[in-house]
């Protein structure tokens, strides 16, 4: 070994290696390699690769925690892997090109996003069979169900909308106009604040689910990086309500936001175009996916300071995590 | 002679460079302004707020101001270490060196308690600046400013004896220049301690094995991974036998009596 760490390192990184079989784990879907890494979250190292679909983006796990869900943009299809066995059990018909989606507190309903044909698809996870579909903006990527379950907003990419899509009847309710490019929505845990963010706009836009007008625009500036370069896609917010985490895209940097005030607090540097993020499932640690690097960095939201950064495939899109 | 006679040298050599150093404060702050320079300047024109590539003992990106950081505390030890030991010309021609060499005590043993004063007075300059530049937003671990200190002393120790071989073989105060010109410069430039050595391969791979068989280049090595709490071994034997082999080779040619000898008399 050519750079030994110190023996206490070694010691007790060797004592939770081996008193954690079962330990907590991400999983990082590759958008090139169409691969899933499988993170061990306690050594901090990739212990398996999946083979998946073609062009793995979006992920989000049912709300057991047994089964994931691939949105494979290239295989035109959302795959159902089961986790005991890492094998995909099915193909859910989502639409074609799917890129984000999101899982209805009911457990049963996935909110999917079909980028080339401005649709959103509902499709009922056991039944395997589509509910509804929805004509929305142009380009629909962000996508996300309120927590009480009542509203599933959606972002168009072109159209610079918000769609709000009401649950019950499938319809198209409401538009929020937003800046250039909207690419991802994240609901604040009480359902009562949506935040969402601009990629060409720079910006993050704050918007009260009950008016649904915005309440806030952040604006993001980092001494010595053009600001074209600042672009925020993933958002991440604490239960706590203490801080948001914004992906700053080729800005290689993610936002802290204080979620009260919207003050930014501190930038903290990551890989190479940072998209998507996830907290660890003990909410210590925070996850980004940096697409040109390859790899993934680790926040300590604690101390928001980024301690490590793994190396996945190629372009890692979206992370889970779990127990 | 006993042990307590050798610790009465030791102490004694100890105090008196230390005296030297609280004299003179205008040196003490050249030795820490010289790196701030750099961290603030240098670092800030280089413009890498993108972060620079992770190389170990890196776990993740970094920006360039964290990178050059261990360079620039090994900076402050390659000046004092030059400074001091060619200081050793001026003690020369002065008369002080031969009070000092009247003392019973082995050449040796004075000549190593004079590289370790140097040493410890390094120390308090290479904490001051880490101190500062925790303030400009380098931070390594707590932990890791106490992992360096034995990393540092043998840095010290080796660049104290490159300084002391180098004075045995300078006759004149004046050629401090030279030796910043020929020795302090091409050692700093021509190491990791600006750029990572594969960014130095990037360019020319001549390039690359000058900064590879530099001395300084692994002690900067030593003194990065340390202030990581990592060890790496490879810095470390390079920069224990480089020290060792600089050391005897500074006692074995240091002839006071030559100097003075052949030195024609100042006014």
């Amino acid at each position: 070994m050519k750079y030994p760490k110190l023996i206490p390192t070694l010691l007790v990184s060797a004592l939770v290696a081996a008193g954690n079989a079962q330990a907590a784990t991400a999983y990082i879907s590759n958008e090139k390699d169409d691969t899933l890494s499988v993170l061990d979250l306690d050594s901090w190292t990739v212990t398996d690769t999946i083979d998946v679909g073609e062009r793995p983006r979006g992920i989000a796990l049912s709300k057991d925690g047994s089964k994931l869900y691939i949105c494979a943009s290239d295989s035109d299809t959302v795959q159902v892997m089961d986790l005991a066995t890492r094998k995909i059990v099915a193909n859910l018909p989502s639409g074609a090109d799917p890129e984000q989606f999101s899982l209805h507190p009911d457990n049963r309903k996935l909110y999917i996003s079909n980028e080339d044909d401005a649709l959103v698809t509902v499709v009922d996870t056991q039944t395997h069979e589509v509910v509804a579909q929805i004509e929305v903006g142009v380009e629909p990527e962000g996508m996300a169900v309120s927590p009480d379950g009542r509203w599933a907003v959606n972002t168009s990419e072109t159209t610079n909308m918000l769609h709000w899509i009401d649950t019950q009847t499938h319809e198209l309710v409401d538009n929020t106009l937003v800046d250039q490019r909207p690419r991802h929505v994240e609901f604040r845990k009480d359902g009562k604040l949506l935040w969402a963010s601009a990629e060409i706009g720079g910006t993050v836009s704050v918007v009260d689910v009950e008016s649904r007008q915005i309440i806030k625009k952040l604006n993001f500036e980092i001494k010595g990086i053009h600001p074209d370069k600042i672009q925020p896609v993933g958002i991440k917010l604490t239960d706590d309500g203490k801080y948001a985490f914004v992906a700053l895209g080729p800005a290689n940097h993610v936002a802290v936001v204080d979620a009260k005030t919207y003050e930014v607090l501190d930038y903290l540097l990551v890989g190479r175009r940072v998209w998507h993020m996830e907290f660890t499932p003990d909410r210590k640690h925070l996850l980004t996916t940096n697409g040109i690097s390859g790899d993934v960095s680790v926040i300590d939201v604690d101390d928001l300071k980024v301690i490590r950064s793994i190396k996945v495939g190629r372009y890692p899109w979206g992370v889970v995590t779990t127990p | 002679m006993s042990p307590i006679h050798y610790l009465h040298a030791f102490t004694g050599v100890v105090k008196r460079e230390f005296w030297r150093f609280i004299q003179q404060r205008s040196r003490f702050l050249s030795a820490l302004v010289r790196p701030l320079l750099w961290l603030v300047v240098f670092a800030a024109g280089f413009r890498a707020a993108l972060g620079v590539a992770i190389i170990p003992p890196y776990e993740t990106y970094i920006t360039y101001e964290t990178y050059i950081a261990p360079g620039l505390c090994c900076m402050i030890l390659l000046f004092n270490g030059m400074q001091s030991s060619l200081s050793m010309v001026y003690d020369r021609e002065m008369g002080s060196m031969k009070v000092l060499l009247m003392s019973p005590m082995p050449r040796s043993w004075l000549l190593i308690s004079k590289l370790m004063a140097i040493a410890l007075i390094s120390l308090l300059q290479v904490y001051a600046f880490l101190a500062i530049a925790w303030i400009a937003g380098v931070e390594p671990p707590l932990l890791g400013l106490i992992t360096v200190l034995p990393a540092l002393v043998l840095v010290a120790l080796l660049l104290g004896a490159i300084g002391l071989f180098l004075s045995a073989r300078i006759r004149q105060l004046e050629n401090f220049a030279g030796v910043m010109n020929f020795v302090i410069f091409p050692m700093f430039f021509l190491s990791s301690a600006l750029y990572p050595l594969w960014k130095m391969r990037e360019s020319s791979e001549w390039l690359y094995w000058i900064c590879q068989y530099n001395p300084f280049t692994h002690a900067v090595e030593l003194v990065r991974f340390a202030l990581y709490q990592q060890l790496n071994l490879e810095a470390l034997a390079i920069t224990l036998g480089c020290t060792t082999l600089f050391a005897l080779l500074a006692i074995l040619s240091f002839n006071p009596e030559r100097s003075a000898r052949t030195m024609p008399a100042r006014g």
